[in-house]
């Protein structure tokens, strides 16, 4: 199915979890935050929450800034 | 780095408190801007700092992957702030704010409820929007979050975001990254007069703006509880030994501010006595 990631266009499993999105893009080690549909998806949700398709997704990390 | 400049008489005079916390550093240091992540982790050394600041951005999937930041950050030494820096509205700010959050929570480091809230108005001058700024800061609040928040000099914005119930309001001496220091001195004054009035100890801390050593000991010495820079030191051409003077102007400003300057005099009033002098005195 299809998802937007990141701005991108991404095609993942059916029925995908957050968490298998993760695993999938070898995220599954590092801290990475998650919204779907500009919801935030917390770590303990990753495994339950199911995405859709179309669903909008944005995986976040901490870089530089001031 | 010269040993002479690392002495033990190099803290704060009295700890920085905001909220529950405390730190002996009034130094705040952003991780942006630096030409290495080596050269990031040893300004930040040099700088004495316990908090730092960073920014939320989306993991670059379809890039090579770059250095991370956290792997030159020790979570164990900082307190890390996140920001909202390149938030334009109320709405990306909150959202931004809940995903630095959740990251610092799954990093297990003390900043996790901290924002440093950033809405601004426009992209030229990175200026803040007041009214952006006060929606953000409001629901944050309910949503439990201790707010640093990056507002303009102008004294009203700043007591109507301690108002919304920020933990801290953070003025800008000048605009972002301009590296003019405090342009209205005057507003800052002001600003700190209405914040803490009739609640002492309510943290002022200047952001922005910073563009030499100088620069942040004239703001402690207006009486700021701290300092928020990055630019300052990131492209300095020797950032660490610029974030060594930040660090030092941090402790020298703030110690001039608490021991109290003399009263400014039209006419010079001698050092050395003139009673005793043996030489020719006008007009005696």
């Amino acid at each position: 199915m299809q998802i937007v990631l990141n701005g991108n266009d991404h095609e993942t499993k059916p029925d995908s979890s957050v968490a298998d999105l993760i695993e999938e893009l070898g995220l599954a080690d590092q801290a990475c935050a998650v919204e779907v549909n500009n919801a935030l998806v917390t770590k303990a949700k990753h495994q339950s929450h199911t995405l859709a398709e179309g669903d909008k997704v944005e995986l976040v990390t901490l870089v530089g800034g001031g | 780095m010269p040993d002479t400049l690392s002495t033990s008489t190099a803290t704060s005079a009295k700890p920085l408190v905001i909220g529950d916390r405390s730190f002996d550093s009034r130094l705040i240091v952003g991780t942006g801007k630096y030409a290495t992540m080596d050269l990031m982790k040893d300004a930040l050394d040099a700088s004495g700092t316990q908090v730092v600041t960073v920014a939320v951005r989306r993991e670059r999937l379809y890039n090579e992957q770059g250095q991370s930041l956290l792997e030159f950050l020790n979570l164990d030494r900082y307190t890390v702030l996140p920001n909202t820096a390149g938030c334009f509205n109320a709405e990306d700010a909150v959202r931004v704010a809940r995903l630095g959050r959740e990251l610092l929570e799954q990093l297990g480091n003390p900043g996790a409820s901290w924002v440093k809230l950033e809405v601004l108005g426009d992209k030229k001058t990175l200026l803040p929007d007041p009214v952006g700024t006060l929606e953000a800061t409001r629901e944050l609040v309910k949503d439990g979050f201790s707010v640093m928040c990056y507002s303009s000099d102008d004294p009203i914005s700043a007591m109507r975001i301690k108002d919304a119930g920020a933990t801290s309001v953070m003025p800008a001496g000048s605009p972002i990254g301009s590296g003019q220091g405090i342009l209205n001195e005057n507003n800052i004054v002001l600003c700190l007069e209405l914040l803490k009035h009739g609640d002492p100890d309510y943290p002022v801390i200047v952001d922005a703006g910073v563009g030499q050593a100088s620069d942040v000991a004239r703001a402690m010495e207006l009486g700021a509880d701290g300092v928020l820079l990055n630019t300052a030191v990131a492209h300095a051409k020797d950032p660490v030994q610029m974030a060594h003077a930040m660090r030092h102007a941090t402790i020298a400003g703030q110690q001039s501010y608490l021991a109290g300057r003399i009263d400014k005099k039209l006419y010079a009033t001698a050092s050395s006595p003139m009673e005793g002098a043996i030489s020719y005195i006008p007009g005696e």
